[in-house]
C-alpha cells in the first residue's frame, strides 16, 4: 500500500535518454549549426584568399586612397580624375541619394494623384487610372529605364535644334538645360528672413493649437501664419533689392554653356523610377483611404465638423496608419532600384563604385561589402524610425 | 376590393435620365460641374494619345516582310521583331533543338494545368512529380547529354526561354528555403533566430543588382580555383539566396496567422517539431499566403531582367541587344513594346489569376 503512494512532484522524473531531452538537443542542434557556418565561412575565406594571392590582387581597404584616374559625368562634390577612389564612393553615394530624392518626390506625387483618382466617382478618371497601374506596374523597371533613355531621349534633336520653352529652358539629346539660380549680395538676409517668417508662424500655431486645448475656442490663425511665413521674407526680399540673379543657359559652338544641367541619364532613371514606384504607391493610397470605414466620415458629420476638418482631423490620420509603413517599404524599393543606374550609365553608386572601381582595383570583396553596407545602413536606420513610427501610431485599445 | 387596391398599385417608370445609357452617362460621368470637367479633360487626353498611338502600331504598321525596305508606310515596323521573334524566343540555341525547349514547356504546361483545376482528384501526385520529376526532365531536356541529347551550352540559352527558365528555378529553389528561414525566424533556438533574421534583413537590405554583381565576381572567389561555375548557375545562385529571404518574410506572414491552438494541439497529439509543422502548421500557412507567394514569383519575373547586366541575354537582353544590329537601327520602341508586351502579359495574367484565386480561398473559408 505504501509504494502505491504517488511521487512527490519535486521528486527527479523517470530517467530518459539523453537524446530526449529537448533542451540538450537544441544546445546541440546550435552547436552543429555554427560549427557548420563556421567551417563554410572557414572555407571560403581560404579559398578566396588563396585565389586573390593567385591574381596577384591586394587586400585591405588601402584603396580608398589611390588616385581613381577616371572622370565621372555628374558630381556634386569636386572630383577630378586625379581624386581617390575615397572620393568615388562620396560621389557615387551622392547621386544614389540625389536620383532617389528626385524619385521619391515625383513618384509621391503621381503615386497619391493616381490613386484619388482610382477613386473618384468619375468613371473615365477612375478607368484611366487603372489602367495606368496596371501598365506600369507590370512591366520590368528596367525595361522602363531603357524606353526612356533609349527610345525617348536619345531620339530627340541635338543641341541645334534644341526644344526650348522661352528661351531659358532648353531640352535636346545632351540633356536638359535649366536658368541656375545665383545668390547675389543679400541673400542670406532673405534665408534668414524666411526661416524666421516660419518659425514665428509655427510659434503662433503653437499657441493657437493650446489655446484651443484649454479654452475650447478655435482661433483662426491659419491665415495670420501664412501671412506671417509669406510677407516677412518678402519685406527682406524688397530691402535687399532682389538678391537673386538667374544664369540661363546659351548655345555656344555644339553645346549649351551656363545654366543648370541635368544629365539624360538622370532623367530617364528619374522618370522610371518615379513612374514605376507611383502605380505601387497609388494602390496603397487607395488601400489607404478604402481603410477608413464610412462610419468615420459619418460620425464626424454627426459631430458638425466641416468636410476639411472631417479630412484632416479623421480620415487621413487614420489612413496614413495603413499607409505610412508600406509607403516606406515603397520607398526604399526605389532606394534600392535606383541602382539600375548601371545600366544606362547613370554614375550612381553600384555604377562608379561597385562597377568601375571595382574593374579597375579588382578588390571585389572590399567594393561589394562597402556598396552592400551602404543600402544596408539606410534601410536599417528606416526601419528602425518605422518601427518607431509604428509603436506611436498603434491603436491603443481598452 | 384586393384587386382594386393591386390594380392601384402600379409603379411608376423612373424617370428617363436615372436609368439606361443616359442615366448611367449622367451618375458616372457628367454628376456635377466638377466631374464633368474631369471627364473633358480625360477625353481630350484620349483623343490626343489614342488614336495617333493606333495609326502608328496598327493601321500604318508594316507586318510582313524581311528586311526594313519593307518597312515603308511610316508606321511601326513590326518586321523587325518577326524577323527576329525566333532569337526572342529561344536566344541563340540551335534551330535543330529548339523542339526541346517546346516540350519542356508543353510537359510544364501539362503538368501544371489540371493543378489549376479544382476538382482533378490525383492533385498529389501530380504536385510530387512536378517538383521531384519535372526540373530533372526539363534539365535534361534543356542542357542535354543524356539519353543521345547534343549538350547546348548554357551560354546560347536566351530570350523568353531564358527568362522563364531563371523566374522558374528561382520559384522553385526559394521556397523550400524561404520556408526553412521563416521556421529559424521564429524558431526557439537563439543561435538559429538571430542567424536567420541576420540573413533575411542582410538579402532583403541590399538591390539585386548588388547581388548579381557579387554572384558574377565574388562567387568565383569562393570557390577553389580549379573548380569553373557556369555564369547562369552563379547568376541563379544569387537570385536564389535573394529571393528566399523575400519568400521567408511571406511564409512568416502565413505561420503568424496561423492560431496558437494549433500549434498546441499538434503537441498535445504528440507530434515532434517536424512532424507538427509539417503535418499541421505548414499546409495550413502556405495555403493562407498563395497569394503572398504569386506576389513574390511577378516580382521576381520581372527582376529576372537585370540578369542582362551581367551579360545573360534574357528576352530585354536579346531585344537590346537587336538594337545594336546595324541593318536594323531605330527600330528601338517596336522592340521595347513587344519586350514589354511579353512580360506584362505574363504579369498581368498571373496576377488576376491569383485575385481570382484568393476570393475563391476567401470564399472557401467563409462558412
Amino acid at each position: 500500500m505504501a509504494d502505491r503512494v504517488p511521487q512527490s512532484l519535486d521528486a527527479p522524473p523517470r530517467r530518459r535518454s539523453w537524446w530526449r531531452d529537448p533542451r540538450l538537443r537544441a544546445l546541440l542542434l546550435q552547436a552543429l549549426f555554427l560549427f557548420v557556418v563556421i567551417a563554410l565561412v572557414a572555407i571560403v575565406v581560404d579559398n578566396t584568399l588563396e585565389n586573390l594571392q593567385r591574381r596577384g590582387i591586394s587586400t585591405g581597404f588601402a584603396f580608398l586612397g589611390q588616385e581613381a584616374g577616371f572622370g565621372i559625368i555628374q558630381t556634386l562634390v569636386d572630383y577630378s580624375e586625379t581624386s581617390t577612389f575615397g572620393r568615388t564612393f562620396l560621389v557615387g553615394l551622392l547621386n544614389t541619394l540625389l536620383v532617389s530624392a528626385l524619385g521619391i518626390l515625383l513618384a509621391t506625387l503621381i503615386g497619391f494623384l493616381i490613386g484619388v483618382a482610382r477613386l473618384s466617382p468619375n468613371w473615365l478618371l477612375a478607368r484611366l487610372a487603372g489602367l495606368y497601374i496596371e501598365v506600369f506596374r507590370n512591366v520590368p523597371l528596367l525595361l522602363q529605364v531603357f524606353f526612356w533613355y533609349f527610345a525617348v531621349l536619345r531620339a530627340l534633336p541635338g543641341p541645334r535644334d534644341s526644344l526650348s520653352l522661352g528661351e531659358a529652358v532648353f531640352l535636346n539629346l545632351r540633356g536638359l538645360y535649366l536658368p541656375r539660380p545665383v545668390p547675389e549680395e543679400g541673400f542670406a538676409l532673405v534665408v534668414a528672413a524666411a526661416v524666421l517668417g516660419l518659425v514665428a508662424a509655427g510659434l503662433l500655431l503653437a499657441w493657437g493649437r493650446r489655446r484651443r486645448v484649454r479654452t475650447g475656442q478655435v482661433p483662426r490663425l491659419g491665415r495670420y501664419a501664412l501671412a506671417l511665413a509669406l510677407t516677412v521674407p518678402a519685406l527682406a526680399w524688397v530691402v535687399t533689392g532682389g538678391p537673386l540673379g538667374w544664369e540661363l543657359p546659351r548655345l555656344q559652338g555644339f553645346n549649351f554653356q551656363g545654366g543648370l544641367t541635368l544629365i539624360p541619364e538622370l532623367i530617364a532613371l528619374w522618370l522610371a523610377l518615379a513612374i514605376y514606384t507611383a502605380a505601387f504607391i497609388a494602390e496603397i493610397v487607395r488601400a489607404g483611404i478604402l481603410s477608413v470605414p464610412k462610419g468615420q466620415t459619418e460620425a464626424a458629420e454627426a459631430l458638425g465638423l466641416s468636410r476639411g476638418h472631417t479630412l484632416r482631423l479623421v480620415v487621413i490620420p487614420q489612413a496614413l496608419r495603413v499607409v505610412i509603413p508600406p509607403l516606406t517599404s515603397q520607398y526604399l524599393n526605389l532606394l534600392k532600384n535606383s541602382s539600375l543606374a548601371t545600366a544606362i550609365g547613370y554614375p550612381d553608386l553600384v555604377a562608379v563604385f561597385a562597377g568601375t572601381t571595382l574593374n579597375q582595383t579588382g578588390q571585389a570583396v572590399e567594393v561589394i561589402a562597402m556598396t552592400m553596407a551602404v543600402y544596408l545602413t539606410i534601410s536599417l536606420v528606416i526601419s528602425l524610425l518605422m518601427n518607431w513610427y509604428n509603436a506611436r501610431v498603434a491603436l491603443t485599445e481598452r | 376590393m384586393s384587386v382594386e387596391q393591386q390594380s392601384t398599385a402600379v409603379p411608376l417608370r423612373p424617370p428617363r435620365t436615372k436609368v439606361g445609357v443616359i442615366g448611367w452617362l449622367r451618375k458616372n460621368l457628367f454628376s456635377s460641374v466638377g466631374n464633368t470637367l474631369l471627364t473633358l479633360v480625360a477625353l481630350t487626353l484620349i483623343a490626343i494619345t489614342l488614336p495617333p498611338f493606333l495609326r502608328w502600331a496598327i493601321i500604318d504598321a508594316d507586318w510582313i516582310g524581311t528586311s526594313r525596305a519593307d518597312c515603308t508606310s511610316g508606321g511601326a515596323c513590326w518586321v523587325f521583331v518577326t524577323t527576329r521573334l525566333n532569337q526572342f524566343l529561344y536566344g541563340f540555341y540551335p534551330l535543330a533543338e529548339q523542339w526541346r525547349v517546346n516540350a519542356a514547356g508543353l510537359l510544364l504546361v501539362a503538368l501544371v494545368a489540371p493543378l489549376l483545376i479544382r476538382a482533378f482528384p490525383y492533385k498529389r501526385v501530380l504536385g510530387l512529380a512536378l517538383l521531384a520529376g519535372y526540373p530533372v526532365a526539363s534539365y535534361l531536356l534543356l542542357y542535354g547529354g543524356a539519353f543521345g541529347l547534343p549538350v547546348v551550352e548554357t551560354h546560347l540559352w536566351g530570350g523568353l526561354m531564358l527568362t522563364l527558365v531563371i523566374a522558374l528555378v528561382g520559384i522553385v529553389l526559394a521556397l523550400p528555403l524561404g520556408v526553412l528561414l521563416a521556421l529559424g525566424r521564429r524558431s526557439q533556438m537563439p543561435v538559429i533566430r538571430a542567424a536567420s533574421i541576420a540573413y533575411i534583413e542582410l538579402w532583403r537590405a541590399v538591390p539585386l543588382i548588388t547581388v548579381l554583381f557579387m554572384a558574377s565576381v565574388m562567387l568565383p572567389l569562393f570557390f577553389p580555383a580549379d573548380m569553373s561555375v557556369d555564369k547562369l548557375v552563379r547568376a541563379m545562385i544569387g537570385i536564389v539566396l535573394f529571393q528566399a529571404a523575400y519568400m521567408a518574410e511571406v511564409v512568416r506572414g502565413g505561420l503568424q496567422a496561423i492560431p496558437r491552438g494549433q500549434y498546441e494541439a499538434a503537441e498535445a497529439l504528440g507530434l515532434g517539431y517536424w512532424r507538427s509543422m509539417g503535418l499541421v502548421i505548414l499546409p495550413q500557412a502556405l495555403r493562407l499566403v498563395i497569394p503572398g507567394i504569386v506576389n513574390t514569383f511577378i516580382a521576381l519575373f520581372k527582376d529576372t531582367t537585370l540578369v542582362l547586366i551581367i551579360g545573360l541575354f534574357d528576352l530585354l537582353g536579346i531585344v537590346q541587344q537587336a538594337f545594336a544590329d546595324p541593318a536594323w537601327l531605330g527600330y528601338s520602341v517596336e522592340g521595347y513594346l513587344f519586350a514589354g508586351f511579353v512580360f506584362w502579359a505574363f504579369c498581368f495574367g498571373i496576377s488576376r489569376y491569383s485575385q481570382a484565386m484568393e476570393r475563391e480561398l476567401k470564399r472557401g473559408r467563409g462558412h
